[in-house]
């Protein structure tokens, strides 16, 4: 069985990004680019996976500029076997991604795809459920727990109030959540095959896809600051704030 | 013009979540329909109707809605959209299930987390975790929307007078199906709708703690319990507790985040609170930097004072 997971080049969740001042964006020049976390926890599941025998082939995706080699490299450097870079300098929102995503999917018949179950950057959460309505397949979203056997997967999800267990047949889309592993570390060893692996590159338009945005952004500004209050000496001081300042006990 | 939002209830009653989205509704104009699909979900359809604002009710039944399935009620959505211009649904666990599948099969672009109606094909929205805030314009005829339900007010749950269809509900897809679920039952507020959330992070060590000193503090104050990242990772708290970012996003009357640092996920997720108390040891903690009122101090002896002096 292969595995399908893309993967996300996103600004590092260390980094508090800047609002360009002509509003047309945040500044993302200079800064540090890394996987987006969810997207680890994709890739490290779809190895266990592999690792248990459940899944043959792991081929991890990213759909962007030619910088997101380094993030399909890290992909390998974790255990992905090999990986593809969908080339575009064109924005892309989440429906397109979902479609060049369909396009691969059609061409490397997985029966999973796992991906992140949102970017840190645009804070969507969408493409994994569009590519499970394009495809007509079954979605496990927000999962914390992944099992596979005999065609079918089982999948705890993290819901509003606690958790909930699907039982999904293959093929069919999971979305992680933060609780479904801790991705390993890579080593120098790991980095170093990585880049042995192969990479394919491939253009929207040899998917067939179009790409055209289809939600505009107007304009980009920061949001409005809250300001540091005051320290209170002690527990007594708080209580008083609360019920004669603030009001609200 | 006209919305259609897809309510989030239990079957007998319906989510306070659908009350901001009800009202986010009504600010893009024309008049509001909402659909509860669900199994014996007459109580929360009648409910549904008494919504100010509410024109109509889409009640559908069906056992294959009896779990909120996306397969299932993306395609009941699917089956309705073409009478609507908006469709939206609360920014919860089960809208943001939802909402993608019927956006991709309508081949339109989502608009996640709106916090603001500009104009009817005009929102806004956070990003980066609330570290930006963009204004964005839908080039789509049908607008697929999920409403961060802390931007908008809720809708008065009474007053309202709205006819209520029932519809003969799409097929069971097949493609999943509900094993089991374990929610815990708990007396006290919703998170998301809690006026005054109690929050605790690593700094309480462990889950024994966690649950001992702040547990009577959230009793005495009527408070839901929340958490950082931090905590729910390290097992202290559960993880639907998790305030962030990736989380729950919150906006109570008072906010008491106690041994939070205050990393700028978890502020995503809480800096919208009208009043914030922080409790803390470390006095440059980030927290007191969104604080109205901070507390230096070791939160095991502060926090029982507080809750003698309450």
């Amino acid at each position: 069985m292969k595995v399908l997971v893309p993967v996300k080049r996103v600004v590092d969740y260390n980094v508090k990004v800047r609002v360009k001042s002509d509003g047309s964006g945040v500044d993302i020049a200079n800064v540090k680019m890394s996987m987006n976390p969810f997207d680890e926890i994709a890739i490290e599941e779809a190895v266990r996976l592999k690792e248990k025998g459940v899944a043959t082939e792991v081929i991890a995706v990213s759909c962007g500029v030619l910088q997101c080699q380094e993030t399909l490299r890290t992909a390998m450097a974790i255990g992905a076997d090999r990986a593809i870079l969908v080339e575009t300098a064109e924005e892309l929102q989440p429906l397109a991604v979902a479609k060049l995503l369909k396009a691969l999917v059609d061409k490397e018949q997985p029966q999973l795809v796992i991906l992140g179950k949102q970017a840190i950057d645009d804070d969507c959460n969408q493409t994994g459920q569009m590519l499970a309505a394009l495809l007509g397949w079954g979605q496990a979203t927000f999962a914390s727990k992944v099992e596979v056997a005999d065609g079918v997967a089982r999948v705890t999800r993290e819901v509003d109030g606690g958790l909930e267990t699907l039982s999904l047949t293959l093929p069919a889309i999971i979305t992680t959540d933060l609780r479904l592993n801790e991705p390993r570390y890579v080593t120098l060893p790991n980095i170093m095959k990585a880049k042995k692996k192969q990479l394919d590159n491939v253009k929207p338009a040899d998917l067939g896809v179009d790409v055209a945005p289809r939600i505009k952004t107007l304009k980009v500004s920061e949001p409005p600051k809250r300001s540091a209050g005051i320290k209170v000496a002690d527990v007594a001081a708080l209580v008083d704030k609360l019920k004669n300042e603030a009001k609200v006990i | 013009m006209t919305s259609l939002v897809i309510a989030e209830h239990d079957n007998a009653s319906i989510r306070p979540a659908t009350l901001n989205t009800v009202t986010a509704a009504s600010q893009c104009g024309g008049d509001v329909h909402v659909l509860v699909a669900g199994l014996n979900a007459a109580a929360a359809a009648q409910a549904a109707a008494q919504i100010a604002g509410v024109a109509k009710v889409i009640h559908v039944e069906g056992e294959q809605f009896a779990h909120g399935l996306a397969e299932n009620m993306a395609a009941q959505v699917i089956a309705l959209a073409s009478s609507y211009s908006h469709l939206l649904f609360p920014a919860t666990a089960s809208g943001k299930n939802i909402a993608p599948r019927v956006a991709a099969l309508l081949d339109v672009g989502q608009i996640s987390d709106i916090t603001k109606v500009d104009a009817v094909d005009t929102f806004e929205r956070p990003i980066y975790a609330g570290n930006a805030i963009a204004i964005v314009q839908s080039l789509d005829a049908t607008k697929v929307i999920t409403v961060r339900t802390t931007g908008f007010d809720a809708a008065a749950s009474t007053g309202g007078s709205a006819s209520v269809d029932v519809v003969t509900g799409v097929a069971d897809s097949g493609k999943s199906a509900f094993v089991g679920s374990e929610i815990a039952k708990s007396d006290r507020p919703e998170l998301t709708a809690a006026k005054i959330i109690v929050s605790g992070g690593r700094a309480l060590g462990s889950s024994e703690k966690f649950d001992e000193v702040l547990t009577p503090l959230a009793d005495k104050l009527g408070a839901a319990l929340g958490a950082s990242r931090a905590a729910v990772d390290a097992g202290y708290a559960p993880n639907d507790w998790q305030v962030g970012q990736t989380g729950k996003i919150v906006a109570p009357q008072l906010y008491v985040a106690i041994g939070i640092s205050g990393a700028i996920q978890h502020l995503a997720g809480m800096k919208d609170s009208k009043v914030i108390v922080a409790i803390n040891k470390d006095g440059e903690a980030p927290i007191f930097g969104v604080a109205d009122y901070g507390l230096e101090a070791d939160l095991f002896t502060a926090v029982p004072e507080l809750i003698a002096a309450l």
